[in-house]
């Protein structure tokens, strides 16, 4: 990172906290908290799609687990939802494992469709799991209860301030991980696999350290939704929209860049309050239509995302055709 | 005489119905060149993929100073000192040259910017230190196949299997990728190099295993192998056959 960057991300990071201080009004607040979550989640997702190449429409799946695994032990074991975060992010891990384990053995479009399964069967499970609440889902008490209780009902500034804490982590796991040895054997699993084995690079062992950090990452994102939402069913926290969701804001900022999920989540984000605003609380299927829009868009005209559009004095912004196979 | 860094014995490898290659046999010495030739489609790739890992052979072995590895993956190969490049070249196009050569280097070197020292090691060796940071994909093919080599000895090999690196080069790249084979070679590594093209390959070579239909047709130096009529036929089919005495 070149010190002209670093000191946009020292802006944009005191941009960011002084924000709430300035635009006070409660519904502009929420909408910054949504930015944060959903860049969160991006960043998130990145690692695992934009770094290693290797497209979750499943995570989901880990956010939930998140969201879950912290409401049961606040719920029945009285555990603060802190600690909560923690054996989330750590369940979530090795459910990536398990999942990983067989969805890496296929490859692309494969490896993907793999993924939906994955998330739409943890939906349907926890549909029919009453001890996980079933269709019907947790509702958290609503009590002011301070930082280590992680309920916060006088204001929204916490939720603003926590979110924003965990994208700057996220954020730094990923650059980080970005500029590790990981993240040069990620880079090079996702140009050219073969290549990369041929190197040494074993493409299971890495895609499963990338999966592994970035589910862990999505679950402390879930956490943070269901101590803010205070309610968690299968619909809000499993739902395969929300797993494309995360992939599109990674996809129309930038794939594996560091601020392309930041710069697609704070603009999905507007655009998907515009259209509630502009269509109504019941247009629950016109953001289905955004993103499907959106992601026509971006495949057509700019495959590198919206930070693909200043990066092109850099080298070629459109990843070129994997040349054709070798012959015997 | 020392023991064979490579040894392959009887090695076959089917597909399906297609035998790609029958009881391919042949050694090789620490620091020896080994010309792999024989006419398009005669199972050099399919040998060379099972040598490094990318096919599991159907039937054979193939020792590694004793060790066997046939059958291994790709990475394991690697890690026990094999590295290969690809025909068509399989370069990180998302990347910069340094960068390219470092994914080999952190093999041995796992801190980045000690992987990253020996990058620049392994670029000024093959005369592409001058491109270190342009992006890979800007390189030209000539430049493109010396890259692949430059990260493929990164990984510090002691057998580096070279798939028609000079293919598609003009007269004088063929000279310079020559003389980089040697260089190579006089740092103890030995060469296992695919070619079709037989100027690149003969006066370099200490031995060269000509491959035809999948069978081994001819075994032996340079010079006896170039006069060989079997090889001769292969190559120029059977009219050309010098009439014999």
């Amino acid at each position: 990172m070149n010190r002209r960057t670093a000191l946009a991300w020292l802006a944009l990071a005191a941009g960011a906290a002084l924000f709430p201080l300035l635009a006070t009004r409660p519904a502009w607040q929420n909408t910054a908290i949504l930015m944060l979550m959903t860049a969160q989640l991006g960043v998130a997702w990145n690692i695992l799609g934009g770094y290693a190449g290797q497209v979750s429409l499943g995570h989901a799946a880990f956010f939930g687990a998140g969201a879950y695994v912290s409401t049961l032990l606040s719920l029945k074991l009285g555990l603060s939802p802190w600690l909560g975060m923690g054996a989330g992010a750590a369940f979530a891990a090795a459910l990536s494992l398990l999942v990983g384990w067989p969805c890496f053995r296929l490859k692309g479009h494969y490896f993907a469709m793999a993924t939906i399964a994955v998330g739409e069967i943890v939906q349907a499970l926890v549909n029919g799991w009453e001890f996980l609440g079933g269709a019907v889902g947790f509702y958290l008490p609503l009590q002011e209860r301070g930082f280590w209780g992680f309920v916060f009902n006088r204001s929204k500034l916490p939720y603003y301030y926590i979110a924003l804490g965990l994208l700057a982590f996220s954020l730094l796991v990923n650059w980080l991980v970005a500029r590790s040895r990981i993240g040069y054997y990620l880079r090079a699993i996702k140009d050219e696999p073969d290549a990369a084995r041929s190197l040494g690079v074993s493409l299971t062992r890495y895609k499963q350290y990338a999966m592994v950090i970035s589910s862990a990452l999505a679950a402390m994102g879930g956490t943070l939704y269901a101590q803010k939402e205070l309610f968690i069913d299968p619909g809000s926290t499993l739902s395969t929209a929300l797993s494309i969701k995360m992939s599109l804001v990674a996809i129309m900022g930038g794939v594996g860049t560091l601020a392309g999920p930041v710069v697609g989540a704070v603009l999905l984000t507007a655009i998907e309050e515009a259209s509630r605003i502009a269509f109504g609380g019941t247009g629950r299927g016109t953001d289905l239509v955004v993103y499907g829009g959106l992601i026509v868009l971006i495949a057509v005209f700019q495959p590198a995302g919206i930070l693909g559009l200043f990066a092109s004095r850099r080298g070629p912004a459109r990843p070129e055709p994997a040349p054709a196979g070798e012959a015997t | 005489m020392t023991a064979p860094l490579l040894e392959v014995r009887g090695l076959t490898k089917r597909f399906g119905g297609l035998t790609a290659n029958e009881d391919v046999s042949f050694g090789l010495r620490a620091g020896e060149i080994l010309g792999l030739l024989g006419p398009n489609g005669a199972g050099k790739t399919t040998v060379f993929n099972s040598l490094a890992g990318f096919f599991a052979p159907t039937a054979g072995e193939i020792r590694l100073e004793g060790r066997p590895i046939a059958g291994l993956p790709p990475e394991r190969v690697a890690a026990l000192g094999v590295a290969r490049t690809f025909q068509i070249v399989r370069i990180f196009k998302s990347m910069t040259v340094r960068e390219n050569v470092m994914v080999g280097s952190l093999l041995r070197h796992r801190a980045v910017p000690a992987a990253r020292r020996k990058a620049d090691e392994a670029l000024a060796f093959t005369g592409l230190g001058g491109r270190a940071g342009d992006p890979a994909g800007q390189l030209t093919v000539a430049e493109q196949k010396r890259l692949e080599v430059t990260r493929a000895l990164a990984i510090e090999p002691r057998l580096l299997l070279l798939d028609e690196v000079m293919a598609g080069l003009t007269s004088s790249e063929v000279q310079e990728a020559v003389e980089m084979v040697k260089r190579i070679r006089d740092r103890g590594i030995a060469c296992v190099v695919v070619e079709h093209v037989m100027e690149g390959i003969m006066p370099i070579a200490d031995r060269v295993v000509v491959l035809e239909r999948g069978r081994v047709i001819a075994d032996g130096p340079p010079a006896a192998v170039a006069s060989d009529a079997a090889v001769i036929a292969a190559y120029l089919g059977e009219e050309y056959r010098a009439p014999g005495p």
